[in-house]
């Protein structure tokens, strides 16, 4: 069997190019199956989150041995994408969904969240993810969008007892599905000046039949990245994030800061890069928004005096500094996306991770000074967040710090010197957001005796912030190794559409030490 | 062995260091940091002795950190950084048992910072990667920022954030330039590198593009050294810092400032910097600080304040001997810049014990305590003087050399900056009267303790270095003149007939 000539006409070759994905179905449907005979205890809960933990482990897997097997459809254009670029996609949706439910075990046990449904959710959330970063035609990017955001509509409003939570549900779904809309919108129209929904034939259409300036597929490029806007939560389509985010229980807003708008991006990019590469007119509408988005996000957060709704905007920011890479559209920017990515999901998942052990039924409420003096009292705690804090403003010796510089070298090598300078001011505004926090915990006196004595991270919670912690430290001060990786997984999105008769170069399988 | 090693050894030790302090028990906190330091001061020490002076870069080590980006991690050192270097090590250990007393709560944090600084000092004065260099220089940003926010007075919160946002604003200008930079010599060479030399070697003409990358370093060092009208962050953060921190942010970090005009923003613009309306810019704004700094400081009832402007004007001198390029003026910067690092240094000790006497920084707190605390009168006499630049002492040798050097370039600024050394003398003997002479009418200031051994342990060191070089700073200047004089030479050479003609 040669993985690295799969002819996806074949039903048997698009099953293995469609593994990871089918494996985390099959475990989705174990933990429906299961939930709908146990949900009457914590304990039953307990079960549901391993069932989806080792359900998430072995699609990882079935992804790692696609990577590694250097898996590889040349030839026709199919539904699905097989690059690397997808792989390691599907790696950082995985991981996302694995910290979040070992940050769940603790939470919903706390919260009295008696609802296993939850995780069977979460994992449907994360299939549309990863159909998302592998679709290669945009009706397979809208089923995992949709299948991504019903999921997390309802993962929003999982906590009947709050009416923010439901507040933030309705919000998410009005306006979510109002964003799908444009996105449909323009797909048709896009279908309509091409003849096709496949990205690599938009691509080949746009460069054979000229259709660089053609309206409606202008009109559509336009509808589809407002789709996107509303995802990413870029500014002007940001409005729904704030209120969502602090409504939704926080290990979901941590699950839909990362994960979800991670998927959109990965998505995002794939469509303009391989269907709208010949299209001018992108890359400005883009720069646009980035600029706006770095801009409102990060004034509007050194609003904030809640530590949630203050790690809102900051995601509405960062959704402005991963626009500067997609408006490179080289691939140095999709590698510097991909490996912002990972830090931002690192270190925004252990920020919430550590806001939703401070906060206690309605952790709405914590505000920046309630974190005073938490360093006197627990320092590893309070050392944690100042990483993570760290890592977001982008100071060297962070993974954050090495994303960041990435995006700009990727930005300064396009060209895009003024936009490179917008991420630099505005980062310096950042400072005064992610500094307070810092300032509370270190240099501000504790409010009462034991006010951070009801903190609490379960054991698996802690894990997954060590975890995301050392990550940060460690890709700050060595980051070759994921680096080399998101280059070469960058490098694999394709520019231009593939002449048909390509002979694959058979390539073997990667030595086991060679990741 | 040695000549390789001895800087990264110097990086790397202070933060071994700092991880004993922070997991060994508190009580023995200082004790530790002490030693640590004290063993970092000896590693420092053969430096002064196998240092080549007209061997160039040495003690270099360059072994690859991050390839695909073509980063390395390169160290060395010349004449422009050694002595950096070793008031570094110098002044570390003795803000350490500075802070025995003054110091009280938190311990371990304090001293395990204060080691990760020395780290970050150490290698902003030894990068010769610009990656690496970045990297450091911010690196040292948090433990200063800890210092001043945790262990500061009472204004501390604004001190620190203000101290922060200055110096991080203009650095992230600076890594966009450093980026932008490393893009154009690829373009040209196609050698993506960070590394200084091949930079440096590669630089060629860069066209209007040049003033703006100019601007951005400009924009981070001006912050730093600090000169005007980016100086109002110092007064807050210098007042608020515990003593040990104010002693550091004098006598090193300032420094940091005019190092990157020595190592980086001049040699690698200088058609921008020698520019008539960059240069007349520069030195224009050198005088103000120089002038202004030193009015401002007349005017100052609190004796910290006064020392930290009176920073600003002395850093006002090495600017404008840098920008006089000839080799007395530039010799004069360095010496400027380490006398600064030991006279104010001192002085913010001093200001420190008094403090930790009478809990007041206020100059009119005091009076007539020379009858009773003389030895630390003494001190604050020699110190003080040394400071106005009085023969016999440090600061004349530094502030003469700049003056000499300068007059041949700018006449008229080095007459003006020559009043500047009139209007040192202006502040501080009136201060240094109403501290130490004057009537003793304040009951409190009666019974007052004179210095104990370990105050004296802090501030003879550097009162033997004020008086050693006053007199005899030949071995000084010896090991700084040829670095001074590539310095002047590659300068006016890549900038061409036109403005080396002078």
């Amino acid at each position: 069997m040669n993985l690295a000539a799969l002819d996806l006409a074949s039903s048997r070759d698009l099953m293995i190019a469609f593994a990871p994905e089918l494996v985390l179905t099959a475990w989705t449907i174990v933990v429906l199956l299961t939930v709908a005979w146990r949900h009457r205890t914590a304990r039953d809960l307990r079960v549901a989150g391993w069932l989806t933990l080792a359900g998430l482990a072995s699609a990882a897997g079935a992804a790692w041995f696609l990577w590694w097997q250097r898996a590889a459809a040349p030839g026709i254009p199919a539904m699905i994408a097989v690059d690397d670029f997808r792989f390691v996609a599907d790696w950082l949706f995985l991981g996302t969904a694995a910290v979040t439910v070992l940050v769940s075990f603790d939470y919903l046990e706390r919260e009295n969240l008696l609802a296993p449904e939850y995780y069977a959710l979460l994992l449907f959330g994360t299939l549309g993810m990863m159909v998302m970063a592998g679709g290669a035609d945009l009706m397979m990017i809208f089923l995992g969008l949709e299948v991504m955001s019903v999921s997390v509509y309802v993962l929003a409003g999982v906590n009947r007892h709050s009416v923010a939570s439901a507040e933030a549900a309705l919000k998410y779904f009005l306006l979510g599905a109002f964003g799908s809309g444009f996105l449909v919108y323009g797909i048709a129209l896009v279908y309509g000046a091409t003849g096709t929904t496949n990205l690599p034939s938009i691509g080949s259409q746009i460069a054979l039949a000229s259709l660089q300036d053609s309206v409606l597929l202008l009109a559509g490029l336009a509808l589809v990245l407002v789709g996107f806007g509303f995802k990413v939560a870029a500014v002007p389509f940001h409005m729904w994030a704030p209120d969502v985010y602090d409504g939704a229980p926080t290990p979901v807003t941590a699950y839909m800061a990362t994960g979800v708008k991670a998927a959109a991006f990965v998505a995002l990019f794939r469509v303009l890069a391989e269907g709208f590469g010949a299209v001018a007119a992108w890359p400005q509408i883009v720069w646009w928004l980035a600029v706006a988005t770095m801009v409102v996000g990060n004034l509007a957060a050194l609003a904030q005096r809640t530590v949630k709704r203050m790690l809102a905007y900051s995601s509405v920011a960062h959704a402005g500094y991963l626009l500067v890479a997609v408006t490179t559209g080289s691939a140095a920017g999709s590698a510097a996306l991909l490996f912002y990515l990972v830090a931002y999901t690192l270190m925004t998942l252990a920020a919430f991770a550590l806001l939703a052990a401070k906060g206690r039924n309605g952790e709405r409420d914590v505000l920046i000074d309630d974190l005073a003096g938490l360093a006197s009292s627990r320092p590893w705690l309070a050392f944690a967040l100042a990483v993570c804090m760290l890592s977001l403003l982008g100071f060297p010796a962070t993974a954050g710090f090495i994303g960041k510089w990435y995006i700009l070298v990727a930005a300064t090598a396009a060209g895009q010197t003024v936009l490179a300078a917008v991420l630099v001011l505005t980062s310096v505004v950042s400072a005064g957001y992610y500094l307070p926090v810092i300032m509370a915990m270190y240099m501000k006196p504790e409010p009462f005796e034991q006010a951070h004595a009801p903190m609490r991270l379960g054991l698996l919670g802690r894990t997954a912030v060590i975890a995301s912690v050392v990550g940060l430290l460690y890709f700050g001060v060595l980051p070759n190794r994921l680096l080399d990786l998101a280059r070469a997984s960058g490098a694999a999105v394709r520019k231009a559409p593939a002449p048909a008769a390509m002979s694959p170069v058979p390539l073997a399988p990667r030595a086991p030490t060679s990741n | 062995m040695y000549q390789t090693w001895v800087l990264t050894a110097l990086i790397a030790w202070p933060l071994v260091a700092a991880l004993g302090v922070l997991l060994g028990p508190a009580r023995w906190a200082k004790h530790l940091a002490l030693a640590a330091s004290l063993v970092e001061f000896a590693l420092s020490v053969p430096l002064w002795w196998t240092f080549v002076p007209a061997g160039g870069m040495q003690f270099q080590l360059d072994v690859p950190w991050i390839p695909a980006w073509g980063i390395r991690y390169t160290v060395g050192v010349d004449g422009l950084s050694l002595f950096l270097v070793l008031l570094t090590t110098f002044l570390v250990p003795l803000s350490v048992l500075g802070s025995y007393t003054y110091i009280t709560t938190r311990e371990r944090g304090f001293y395990a910072l204060m080691l990760v600084l020395t780290s970050g000092m150490i290698g902003v004065f030894v990068s010769l990667d610009l990656f690496l260099f970045y990297v450091m220089w911010e690196v040292m940003l948090i433990p200063m920022y800890f210092i001043i926010g945790v262990w500061g007075g009472e204004n501390r919160l604004y001190a620190a954030i203000k101290f922060f946002i200055y110096t991080f604003f203009g650095s992230l200008l600076m890594l966009l330039a450093i980026l932008v930079l490393v893009y154009l010599v690829r373009q040209r060479t196609g050698v993506y590198s960070f590394s200084y030399l091949h930079l440096i070697g590669h630089m060629g003409a860069l066209g209007p593009v040049a003033f703006w990358l100019f601007a951005a370093f400009f924009l981070a060092f001006a912050i730093k050294v600090p000169m005007f009208p980016l100086h109002t962050w110092l007064p807050d953060a210098h007042v608020e810092a515990p003593t040990a921190g104010s002693v550091i942010l004098a006598g090193i970090l300032l420094k940091m400032g005019t190092y990157g005009f020595l190592r980086f923003a001049v040699p690698f613009f200088p058609t921008v910097a020698l520019h008539p309306w960059v240069q007349a810019g520069i030195v224009g704004l050198s005088l103000i600080g120089i002038v202004y700094g030193g009015l401002v400081a007349m005017v100052q009832p609190d004796f910290k304040k006064l020392i930290a402007y009176s920073s600003v004007a002395h850093l006002g001198f090495v600017m404008l001997g840098i920008w006089a390029l000839t080799l007395q003026s530039v010799q004069g910067a360095l010496m400027v810049m380490i006398n600064h690092g030991i006279s104010t240094g001192a002085l913010f000790f001093l200001a420190g014990m008094l403090y930790e006497r009478r809990h007041s920084r206020l100059i009119d707190a005091f009076g007539g305590i020379a009858r009773v605390v003389p030895m630390l009168a003494t001190i604050l006499t020699i110190v003080s003087l040394s400071s106005i630049g009085l023969p016999s002492t440090n600061g004349f040798v530094g502030e003469l050399l700049v003056l000499l050097g300068a007059f041949q370039t700018y006449p008229v600024a080095t007459t003006v900056a020559a009043g500047g050394v009139i209007v040192a003398a202006m502040y501080l003997l009136p201060a240094l009267q109403r501290v130490i002479f004057n009537p003793l009418d304040k009951p409190e200031n009666e019974k007052l303790l004179d210095l104990t051994p370990r105050e004296l342990a802090v501030l003879l060191p550097l009162v033997a270095c004020i008086l050693w070089i006053g007199l005899y700073p030949t071995p000084f200047l010896r090991r700084m003149e040829p670095a001074a004089q590539h310095f002047i030479e590659s300068v006016r050479a890549s900038a061409g007939t036109g403005t080396a003609a002078r």
